[in-house]
């Protein structure tokens, strides 16, 4: 339990998706203009996240790695170049299905996502979510935990972001730094501010 | 041909696809560190956004609309895997530095958004024009954030020396925030600033104007 704990703090703030590895930036800068809407994608990728990283490590567990197939009766089969293929595939079936779930069910958190939600296919914090536990060769129930804790740190990022953003919108910022440039400096300090969390040992 | 001129070189430092656009930044702030991860970084995305277009348009009259946007994905995707079972053969110590972010080029929003934008409506010459011009507009920005930061974060460039570091017995300290994420974010925040200074037409309007004070100096005091 603890092992999975520390899994869960240390995906949400010292390697936290957005702030540590800039995953998922181009939709972090280009919705984090209002706290509503940024709180909507947060959640949404929470929910995405907490999907696709399992189901993607159960496609690479019993599909993909070498020697994986071994259940078919084919032990030498190695297709893990097939990976990307495969992960973005499912990440676009699952933000679909997610859709007309949604859509058909719970009708009125549909019309609070519904905009967000296609955009998530493309977000690449969701495709590094699944790469990254191939890379450090999770098991499946750390990686329902590193996919929720992972999106949580998202989540919290771009949140924070746009509280910063809505604050900011007073202020007098020269004139070429403007929109872009100034955010991205904010980011720049959010992201020093994270760093400290990098001591932390659990 | 003049537009396939300008299709080339209109993105590098008009139309900017990280200053301007706000697209693949994802990939831009990990990978630049180092000059050598930088290049290699560079070579494949102009590569995948070059041929993906190139491919998307010549299929654009066949593809039906409601499945295009996984028809795109299914090409980047296997150009992407192309590239890397390249770098892992070829170049294994460098693929490795990159880790997940050859795969996430799959993901970098630059590459769908010049199949979506521009593939899908113009031939396939001026598309691969258009892709290899924006792939050279991501590269611009890249190599000028990976210049500064390996050269004062570690005293070198290309991994050769340039100024002598204290630890070796030179005079320079190296200054290592530069080698820390959050180095990568203000030196973009600094060129897009170096940017829009230059070409006004990129200075984003304000959404509230600060009126002058209105009071004298000797009222508020």
């Amino acid at each position: 339990m603890e092992h999975y704990l520390s899994l869960f703090v240390r995906s949400v703030f010292i390697e936290n998706m957005a702030l540590a590895f800039f995953l998922g930036m181009c939709t972090f800068l280009a919705i984090s203009k209002k706290i509503q809407a940024a709180i909507g994608l947060g959640i949404a990728v929470i929910v995405v996240l907490t999907l696709t990283v399992p189901v993607n490590n159960l496609i690479y567990t019993y599909l993909l790695r070498e020697g994986a197939l071994a259940w078919a009766g084919y032990p030498d089969v190695d297709l893990s170049f097939l990976g990307l293929l495969s992960y973005i595939g499912v990440i676009a079936a699952i933000v679909q299905i997610m859709e007309m779930f949604l859509d058909k069910y719970v009708p009125a958190l549909y019309s609070a996502l519904g905009v967000f939600l296609p955009l998530i296919t493309v977000n690449c914090a969701i495709m590094g979510g699944s790469l990254f536990m191939v890379e450090r060769d999770y098991n499946f129930t750390e990686s329902v935990v590193y996919g929720a804790g992972a999106g949580t740190g998202w989540a919290l990022a771009i949140t924070a972001l746009a509280g910063i953003r809505e604050k900011l919108k007073y202020s007098d910022v020269p004139e070429g730094l403007r929109g872009l440039g100034i955010t991205f400096i904010t980011v720049g300090l959010m992201s020093l501010g994270f760093m400290s969390f990098g001591g932390i040992d659990l | 041909m003049a537009t396939m001129k300008e299709a080339l070189t209109s993105p590098i430092f008009k139309n900017n696809p990280i200053a301007l656009q706000i697209l693949g930044i994802c990939s831009a702030l990990a990978v630049t560190s180092s000059m050598k991860v930088t290049l290699v970084m560079c070579i494949s995305v102009i590569f995948v956004t070059a041929f993906s277009n190139l491919a998307v348009s010549m299929i654009r009259n066949h593809i039906p609309g409601a499945i295009r946007i996984i028809v795109q994905m299914v090409i980047i995707a296997s150009l992407v895997i192309v590239v890397d079972q390249v770098l892992k053969a070829y170049a294994y110590a460098i693929s490795k530095q990159l880790s997940v972010f050859v795969g996430l080029i799959i993901t970098n929003c630059i590459v769908m958004g010049r199949a979506e934008g521009f593939a899908m409506k113009n031939p396939p010459l001026a598309s691969f024009i258009d892709g290899i011009g924006n792939g050279l507009g991501y590269s611009v920005v890249l190599f000028s954030v990976a210049f500064v930061r390996e050269l004062l974060g570690s005293g070198s460039l290309f991994g050769v020396e340039i100024l002598a570091t204290v630890n070796n017995g030179g005079w320079y300290l190296p200054n290592g925030l530069l080698l820390l994420p959050p180095s990568a974010f203000f030196l973009i925040g600094f060129f897009i600033w170096v940017l829009r200074s230059a070409d006004k037409e990129q200075v984003e309007k304000e959404e509230f104007k600060i009126t002058k004070n209105s009071r004298s100096v000797k009222e508020a005091f």
